[in-house]
C-alpha cells in the first residue's frame, strides 16, 4: 500500500508540479489542493493519465470553513441564552451582496483509481464570489450530478456547467442552505396543521434554542503532554 | 387516429415498492419509461449537521440510523474515520469481533434486501423465508450491545464490551408448552458464540432453500435477466460500488482491494457477475451470503481461542470501568470528562471507507481540534446508485421500475441522511 501511495505522489508532482499544493489528510492520505482556474484541467489528467487513471468519482461534498477553530464560547456570554455551535439564538440573515472570506467554501472531491488501487483527495477553494461558484465535473465523472445539486442545495456553491442544478435534499421551496455554519440547527420554518384554515401552515420556528449539548472544549490539561504520557496512578 | 402523447406518472413516495419515501417522476410512453427523475430527500434528517453540535461518541447512534437495515457497518466507518483522526491502535480481538458483526450485518442486509426484492416482483415466499433467518441474527445484536437494531456498540477503541457468555433464553409462557420452548432454546443454551457457531452452520442449507425457490425459476428469470443491464466503464462512471459494480463484472472489493481490520487475514471469495443486469447482481447477492458464512465461522474459530480486550487501554478516549471508578478518584474524573465534554480530535480531515453490504460506505470528517466534529460527510453508497436509477430503467417497462428499484437495494436513510 505504503509503495502505491509513494509513486501516486511522484506522479503527482511530476504532472503538476507546485500547482497541486498538499491539504490536510490523516496517515496514509494524500491530499491536495487546487486551484479553481486549473479545476477541470487537473480533473481531466487525472482521469486520464496512464499513471493516475481515477476512473471514479467517489464522492464530492461542500464544506463552509466559516467557523473553523474559532471558539465561540466565551465565559461572560454563557447564559441562559446558551454558548454552542448548537444554540445560536439570533437569526443571521445573510446579506446578499456581501463577498466572503476567500477561505470559506471549498469543496471537497474524493477520487478512486480502481486500475491502480488508490485515491486522492482534491479540495477547492470558491473564492470570495458571491454567490460561491465552481466549474462542474459531471462532464468528468458523471456521478458528479447528484453529489453537486447536493452541495449547490446544503451550502448554496453554484457548478457551471452542472446541466440540472436543482435543489436535491430539501423540502420543495425551501430558502436557505441549511449546512451552512451560519444556517441555525433548529431551522428558520416550522410546519404545523391550523384546524381553523383546515391546512398545514408554515411559520417561524417557536422553540427556544437550549443548551442541551457540551459546550465546544479545545484543549485542557488532560492533553498537556507532560500529564497525557504520565503512567496511571502516578 | 389521434396520435398518442407520452404522458408523466407520479410513483410514490407512499409506494410499498418504492423501499420508502422515494418519489419517482416517470414520463411515459404508453407503458415505456422515457424518462424517471427520482425526488428524494423525504427522510433528510441532517444528520451531519446534527453530528456537528454533538461530541464525537453521541453521534454513533446517528449513524446506525443511517443505512437502519445495516448498522453496524455505518458505525464502523464513523468509528475508523475517527480512529484515523486520533492515531489509535484497536485490539485484535475488537478487531475480529468487528469483523464478525460486519459479516453478520451483511447477512441481514441482504436477507432483507432478498425478501423485499423478491415480494416486489412476486415471490412472497422469500420474505417469510428470509426474515425466519433474519430474527436469529437480531438476536445476536441483541445480546451483544442490548438493541436489536440500533446498536452503537462499536466504539472509537474498540468494541463496547466483549462477547457474552450466556445467550439470552426463551422463558415459559402459557401460548408455549414445554416441548416448544425446549426447541426454541435448543441452540441457546450455550454462549453467543456457539449461538452464532450453530446459526453459521444451518445458514447454508437455507441458503440452498432460496436458491431452490428463485435461481432456476422462470418468472424470477423472465423478470430480472437483461433488465437494467449496466457495462463495467459505465459502473465506474456512474460511481457504484459494491454488489452494483460486481455485477457487472469489475472485480471491486475493498474488504481485499484496501484491506481493513483484519480482513486480510481471513480466506474468502469475491464473486463477481458477467452481464451486469439484475439476475447477475442476485448471484452475487446470494455468493456474498456464503462467503459471509464463511468469515464468520473462521471469526468464531479466531475468538474462541484468543480471549484478550476488546478497547484500548487509553481512558482519554474510552471510559474506565465501572469497579475501577469506586475508588480511584482518577478514573472517575476520567469518566466524568468523557462524558460530559467527550474528547478532543486532532485538527486534520480524513476519509475512511468500509466495504458496506451496498457498497462503500465513507466518512468524511473534518475535525478543527475540538470535542466535536466540524463537518462529517457521509458517503452513502445507494445514493450513488440511485442518481443512476434515470439512466437504468429509460426503455423498460413500468413494471421494470420495481425491480430496479429492488436490485439498487435502496434504503433512504442513508439516501437522504
Amino acid at each position: 500500500m505504503s509503495e502505491r501511495r509513494e509513486a501516486l505522489a511522484a506522479n503527482l508532482s511530476a504532472r503538476f508540479g507546485d500547482r497541486l499544493q498538499p491539504a490536510p489528510a490523516a496517515a496514509k492520505e494524500i491530499a491536495v489542493d487546487v486551484h479553481r482556474d486549473e479545476l477541470l484541467e487537473v480533473c481531466t489528467t487525472l482521469r486520464d493519465d496512464e499513471g493516475l487513471r481515477f476512473e471514479m468519482l467517489v464522492d464530492l461534498c461542500g464544506v463552509d470553513y466559516l467557523g473553523f477553530g474559532v471558539a465561540e464560547w466565551q465565559t461572560e456570554d454563557a447564559t441562559d441564552q446558551g454558548f454552542s455551535r448548537a444554540a445560536q439564538r439570533a437569526t443571521i440573515i445573510p446579506d446578499p451582496d456581501e463577498s466572503y472570506p476567500p477561505q470559506r467554501f471549498a469543496v471537497t472531491y474524493h477520487l478512486l483509481s480502481l486500475s491502480l488501487n488508490h485515491r486522492l483527495r482534491l479540495r477547492c477553494f470558491t473564492g470570495d464570489a458571491n454567490p460561491p461558484m465552481l466549474p462542474s465535473v459531471t462532464t468528468i465523472w458523471q456521478s458528479a450530478d447528484w453529489y453537486e445539486r447536493e452541495a449547490f442545495d446544503l451550502f448554496g456553491i453554484l457548478f457551471a456547467g452542472h446541466p440540472d442544478l436543482r435543489r436535491l435534499l430539501t423540502d420543495y421551496g425551501f430558502i436557505g442552505h441549511p449546512f451552512r455554519k451560519d444556517f441555525p440547527v433548529s431551522g428558520n420554518l416550522e410546519v404545523r396543521y391550523d384546524p381553523e384554515q383546515g391546512r398545514v401552515v408554515y411559520q417561524p420556528v417557536s422553540i427556544e434554542p437550549r443548551t442541551l449539548v457540551p459546550r465546544v472544549i479545545r484543549d485542557d490539561n488532560r492533553y498537556t503532554a507532560s500529564l497525557k504520557d504520565r503512567p496511571p496512578g502516578a | 387516429m389521434r396520435e398518442i402523447q407520452s404522458y408523466t406518472m407520479n410513483f410514490g413516495p407512499q409506494h410499498p415498492a418504492a423501499h420508502g419515501v422515494l418519489r419517482l417522476v416517470l414520463e411515459m410512453d404508453g407503458e415505456v419509461i422515457q424518462s424517471a427523475d427520482p425526488h428524494i430527500g423525504l427522510l433528510h434528517r441532517a444528520t451531519e449537521k446534527l453530528a456537528e453540535t454533538k461530541p464525537f461518541n453521541q453521534s454513533i447512534g446517528y449513524m446506525d440510523r443511517l443505512d437502519y437495515v445495516s448498522m453496524m457497518c455505518n458505525e464502523h466507518g464513523y468509528v475508523l474515520a475517527i480512529e484515523k483522526l486520533l492515531g489509535v491502535q484497536v485490539p485484535v480481538r475488537a478487531q475480529y469481533i468487528r469483523v464478525l458483526f460486519d459479516e453478520i450485518t451483511r447477512i441481514l442486509n441482504h436477507l432483507m434486501w432478498l425478501g423485499a426484492h423478491g415480494l416486489d416482483i412476486g415471490a412472497m415466499t422469500m420474505f417469510l423465508f428470509c426474515f425466519r433467518e433474519r430474527e436469529d441474527l437480531m438476536d445476536c445484536y441483541e445480546a451483544v450491545s442490548g438493541t436489536r437494531m440500533h446498536a452503537t456498540y462499536y466504539r472509537p477503541g474498540g468494541v463496547y464490551r466483549d462477547l457474552p457468555e450466556e445467550m439470552p433464553q426463551y422463558s415459559a409462557s402459557e401460548f408455549r408448552n414445554a416441548d416448544e420452548l425446549d426447541a426454541l432454546n435448543a441452540a441457546r443454551n450455550g454462549s453467543l458464540l456457539d449461538f452464532i457457531e450453530d446459526f453459521a452452520n444451518r445458514f447454508p442449507a437455507c441458503i440452498d432453500e432460496y436458491e431452490t425457490l428463485l435461481t432456476d425459476n422462470r418468472i424470477w428469470k423472465q423478470r430480472t435477466v437483461n433488465i437494467g443491464v449496466v457495462s463495467p466503464d459505465r459502473a465506474m462512471q456512474l460511481g457504484f460500488t459494491g454488489p452494483m459494480l460486481r455485477g457487472s463484472g469489475v472485480e471491486w472489493d475493498l474488504r481485499k482491494k484496501q484491506p481493513y481490520e483484519v480482513y486480510a487475514e481471513l480466506d474468502f471469495d469475491i464473486p463477481v457477475g458477467v452481464n451486469g443486469d439484475c439476475y447477475d447482481r442476485y448471484l452475487v447477492r446470494i455468493e456474498e451470503l456464503r462467503q459471509s458464512t464463511r468469515i464468520i465461522q473462521q471469526c468464531i474459530d479466531w475468538l474462541r481461542a484468543n480471549p484478550g480486550p476488546v478497547m484500548a487501554d487509553d481512558h482519554k478516549l474510552v471510559p474506565p470501568d465501572r469497579a475501577e471508578m469506586k475508588d480511584d478518584m482518577e478514573a472517575l474524573i476520567h469518566h466524568f470528562k468523557l462524558f460530559t465534554e467527550g474528547y478532543t480530535v486532532p485538527a486534520g480531515e480524513a476519509y475512511a471507507a468500509v466495504e458496506h453490504p451496498k457498497g462503500e460506505f465513507g466518512v468524511y470528517l473534518v475535525s478543527d481540534g475540538a470535542n466535536k466534529p466540524y463537518r462529517v460527510k457521509v458517503r452513502a453508497p445507494g445514493f450513488a446508485h440511485l442518481s443512476a436509477l434515470s439512466e437504468m430503467v429509460v426503455g423498460h417497462m413500468l413494471a421494470d421500475v420495481v425491480a430496479v428499484i429492488g436490485t439498487q437495494d435502496i434504503v433512504f436513510g442513508e439516501i437522504d441522511r
